[in-house]
């Protein structure tokens, strides 16, 4: 009994290690990637962009940090104080939460124990991702309403829409996902989706029999609209509406609504990777680094799973470098007329893939009470798309 | 074995502590250093300089209330695809043509809100 309590708080304290390794991760980064964005679109408008504070400008969102905390806070007269300073709050809290479920690399041995490189590994995690990132919504809205100010509402109000709208198609094509994983026999757990896609880059479930393609531009595209991103900013698009739901917004809360935009950019692409990129897997699996460089060798996953996530920030940059804002009626449009249908269709034909080439027979009721995981492990056909 | 719930719920504690120390704590810490002087002007809603007419709790379209009733409706279907999702490997023919009917009458509903324009924006 003791023996097992110790290592009950072993685990809490190897827990406590990734929660706070994260958080730190995310909190460095953004100011980084900040740079990089404004770096990257200076560059394709021939700019020079920050290059005045540190090296390349590196530190220039350093000092623009410093600056929003020591300049005056604007507490305008109108707002309503409580969900005024809420929102910033309730924005970033989903944001830096969400990272939880996500695996950034295989399992790792330090000091003797040995533990995955995720924080938890929820058999329901697919579900956590969604539930959590459709409270991101709150923020804005709150944000927009407690303003009291016409742009502030109008882009809460655009931005409510938009998220709701788009969140039904990013939720379909993660059905699509989680039908593509559980043919190779994945579930709802996201460690379990990455280790469906393992064995090289053609297992990753957006080269999944050319149909996986569909459902991973789907969520890709959803999710530059859930983070209000170029070309989808329509929510604080500054050209009608200043700066939509944080126009009155001054100061630190100011910087957490910038935070959280930047953090749920993270996690888009580190879903994007997870589900439909083969999550922490390199592309060709070789193995290079021999067995005594453990260390090293456990940190080549984190690697690749950072490549791929910087792919998608990088793809971030350059949409919002070449593409122009949508007109709103038409941004409406392309989620209910296009992707919804498109998504149900794609469900279907991905099913019926599924159904004629992973055929199987059905579990036995008197059998059906075991585990998930073994009942999976008995398909051992491999399908077509298994290589 | 520790509950794999108990890291989300301390990760939560973190979020929380973080969001609300940056917004909280520093203003309060920065208070000491920071200038303070509201002004009628300042503290106005910003509307590009221009004195603002009338409030922001004017009426707006009702198409948002149809937009919200519609995801309602339809992400309440979506996520009964999830477990069928999970499972319809196992479940072969059968499974297909039921779910097909489940979103067969999913796209009847849908056609209908199209064909009644509930997705046209004017």
């Amino acid at each position: 009994m003791d023996g097992e309590e110790q290592s009950v708080v072993v685990e809490l304290i190897i827990a406590l290690v990734k929660i706070a390794l994260v958080v730190a991760v995310i909190m460095v980064l953004v100011p980084f990637l900040v740079w990089g964005e404004r770096k990257y679109v200076a560059d394709v408008q021939v700019r020079i962009g920050p290059n005045r504070v540190g090296p390349f400008g590196l530190l220039q969102s350093l000092a623009d940090g410093i600056k929003l905390m020591f300049k005056e806070d604007i507490l305008p007269g109108h707002v309503d104080r409580v969900l005024y300073f809420l929102a910033p709050i309730v924005m970033m809290i989903p944001a830096l939460c969400v990272m939880a479920v996500i695996p950034f690399g295989n399992q790792i041995t330090l000091f003797g124990h040995t533990t995955r490189l995720v924080v938890t590994d929820l058999p329901v995690g697919i579900l956590y991702v969604l539930a959590l990132t459709s409270l991101g919504v709150y923020g804005v809205v709150l944000a927009g309403w407690a303003s009291n100010n016409k742009y502030s509402l109008l882009g809460g109000l655009r931005s409510s829409a938009q998220m709701v709208s788009y969140e039904l198609p990013m939720g379909l094509a993660i059905v699509a996902a989680l039908m593509i994983s559980s043919a190779k026999g994945g579930e709802m757990s996201l460690v379990s989706i990455v280790e469906a896609q393992k064995d090289g880059f053609w297992n990753w479930n957006f080269l999944w029999w050319g149909i996986g393609f569909l459902p991973f531009l789907m969520y890709w595209i959803c999710g530059i609209a859930e983070t209000n991103r170029a070309p989808f900013d329509l929510p604080e698009a500054e050209t009608e509406l200043v700066a939509g739901y944080h126009t009155e917004y001054s100061g630190m809360k100011f910087a957490l609504f910038f935070l959280a935009e930047y953090a749920n950019m993270l996690n888009v692409g580190a879903i994007a990777t997870t589900l439909f990129c083969g999550g922490w897997h390199s592309p060709i699996p070789i193995e290079i680094l021999p067995k005594s460089m453990g260390l090293l060798k456990a940190l080549g996953p984190v690697f690749w799973f950072s490549v791929k996530v910087g792919f998608f920030i990088w793809a971030y940059y350059h949409l919002r470098a070449t593409l122009p804002r949508l007109r709103y009626d038409r941004l409406m449009g392309f989620a209910w007329k296009g992707l919804v249908p498109l998504a149900l269709v794609n469900i279907l034909i991905v099913a019926t893939i599924i159904t004629l080439g992973y055929r199987e027979k059905p579990v036995p009721p008197s059998t059906s009470q075991r585990p998930a995981s073994q009942a999976v492990g008995m398909a051992g056909q491999p399908g077509p798309g298994g290589f | 074995m520790l509950n794999p719930y108990i890291p989300v719920l301390i990760l939560m504690a973190v979020a929380v502590a973080v969001a609300a120390g940056m917004s909280v704590a520093t203003s309060l810490i920065a208070r000491i250093f920071r200038l303070r002087r509201p002004n009628p002007i300042k503290s106005q809603p910003y509307e590009c300089g221009m004195t603002p007419i009338g409030g922001a709790r004017v009426r707006f379209s009702v198409k948002f209330y149809l937009v919200a009733m519609l995801f309602i409706l339809f992400d309440v279907e979506a996520i009964f695809l999830y477990p069928w999702a999970v499972v319809h490997r196992h479940l072969g023919w059968l499974g297909l043509v039921e779910m097909g009917l489940f979103i067969g009458i999913l796209a009847a509903g849908y056609l209908y809100l199209w064909k009644r324009g509930a997705f046209e924006w004017d």
